[in-house]
């Protein structure tokens, strides 16, 4: 009898959570919007003083990036969780951690990759150098699918309790406050004229972390949750 | 109790808040049979399924598989499991058969068309229509038809029949002793009489 691949399922599983995407929008535009409204809202508030937003630019957009992460993050697993699917999906003859990379690798390409696109549109838009604009876009490049990553392992702990909300963001803040730092840091150094490789290796590593445990911590904080 | 059974349950236990739900329960079941589980709301029913399927854990006891024990086959035991519980675990924003490519990506071995399952389930003008738009009961069925779209030799249902008709039932009746004449288990919960003839039935009370 025919039997679907690992590989097979995994892109049937990515292909499936964009396809519930597509047909689902709204979901979809709500963390981009978010992000979009809070930057640009910055320069109402404070004031157009443009080097003071070129200063602050890179602090708002990753806080921007962060915040709306961590908005999105609930709906990896939640419409699963309340239709059966993920009971199902831990039923399966494949290794859950890698059906979980492929949740999760649809969820940033859903709520990651809007960000890498709007954020040099809207780092211009604040006056940032133009210098550090390539830096912005490497770091969010490499920081936001480590904020979906380490993001998974939050809901998946949180999944089963009916308020989880607030302990999603205590469990899993303390954790983005490193790539915060090294992003931040990075275009920081960037449009001062400073080299910024280590903290462009310190994102890398942080990817290559998240993307190698990660998956692991989720499936099994998922099988506790269900159980 | 018999050492070839395939699936045999040995001094299991069940306590929720405080609650000992159930003990020292064993008991087996071979191919060809089914178990029907019964017992008041709230009598362990669903959580003995649970267990069995292996995504709760006992309190204590064993579940042998070909006399193995689950928690050691893992994703070998799952090949040969199929379960449908109390939510449908469809998409509502997929088709009909979406979903069950869906169920036949998840590595268990694919048994017949996709097809041919949605006409065996009264289906088959719905193939391209979004779950949404059926009924509570064309769901129910969706949801059965995963049983025949993989090869699995246990089948564990919690309540089936919610929300069929007279009709479907029969037809899933009929589906089940034709899955049992193939050497297929069948453990089930349900508030409906079966009429599964002879020895081959075992029935389990919890509330007792």
């Amino acid at each position: 009898m025919n039997r679907l691949s690992l590989t097979q399922a995994f892109i049937f599983l990515l292909r499936r959570d964009l396809t519930l995407v597509l047909r689902n929008r709204g979901e979809f535009a709500n963390p981009l919007l978010f992000f979009i409204l809070v930057i640009t809202l910055f320069p109402l508030a404070i004031g157009a003083i443009p080097e003071l937003l070129a200063r602050i630019a890179p602090g708002i957009i990753w806080v921007a990036a962060l915040l709306a992460a961590m908005l999105s993050l609930d709906s990896i697993f939640r419409s699963d969780f309340e239709d059966g699917s993920l009971e199902q999906l831990l039923l399966s003859a494949h290794p859950m951690a890698v059906l979980v990379l492929a949740k999760v690798c649809a969820h940033w390409l859903v709520t990651g990759l809007p960000l890498l696109i709007m954020a040099p549109i809207l780092a211009e838009m604040l006056g940032m150098a133009e210098e550090a604009q390539g830096i912005l876009f490497i770091t969010i490049l490499l920081g936001t699918p480590v904020l979906s990553l380490i993001g998974s392992i939050g809901v998946a702990l949180t999944i089963g309790l009916r308020k989880g909300g607030i302990i999603l963001s205590l469990l899993v803040l303390p954790l983005y406050v490193p790539v915060l730092i090294f992003a931040a840091s990075a275009i920081d150094g960037a449009s001062a004229g400073f080299e910024v490789t280590k903290q462009i290796n310190m994102l890398l590593a942080f990817l290559f972390l998240a993307l190698s445990l990660s998956p692991w911590a989720t499936a099994s904080a998922l099988r506790m949750s269900m159980s | 109790m018999s050492d070839t059974a395939l699936l045999k349950i040995h001094d299991l236990s069940c306590i929720r808040d405080d609650r000992v739900l159930f003990e020292h329960l064993s008991l087996s079941v071979d191919g060809g049979q089914m178990l029907l589980v019964e017992g008041r709301n709230g009598s362990g029913k669903t959580s003995l399924l649970r267990i069995l399927t292996g995504l709760k854990l006992a309190d204590a006891g064993d579940i042998f598989w070909q006399g193995q024990s689950i928690t050691q086959l893992g994703a070998d035991y799952y090949e040969a499991v199929c379960y449908v519980g109390h939510h449908d675990g469809v998409k509502r924003e997929l088709t009909c058969l979406e979903n069950l490519r869906l169920v036949q990506a998840m590595g268990k071995p694919a048994a017949i068309e996709l097809d041919d399952a949605l006409e065996q389930v009264n289906l088959y003008r719905y193939g391209d229509t979004p779950v949404g738009n059926l009924s509570a009961g064309q769901k129910r069925r969706l949801a059965l038809a995963r049983l025949l779209v993989t090869e699995s030799k246990l089948w564990i249902l919690d309540e089936p029949f919610t929300s069929l008709d007279k009709k479907s039932m029969a037809n899933f009746q009929a589906l089940f002793e034709q899955h049992m004449a193939m050497q297929g288990l069948v453990v089930m919960t349900s508030h409906h009489d079966i009429v599964i003839p002879g020895p081959n039935l075992k029935r389990l009370d919890l509330s007792a």
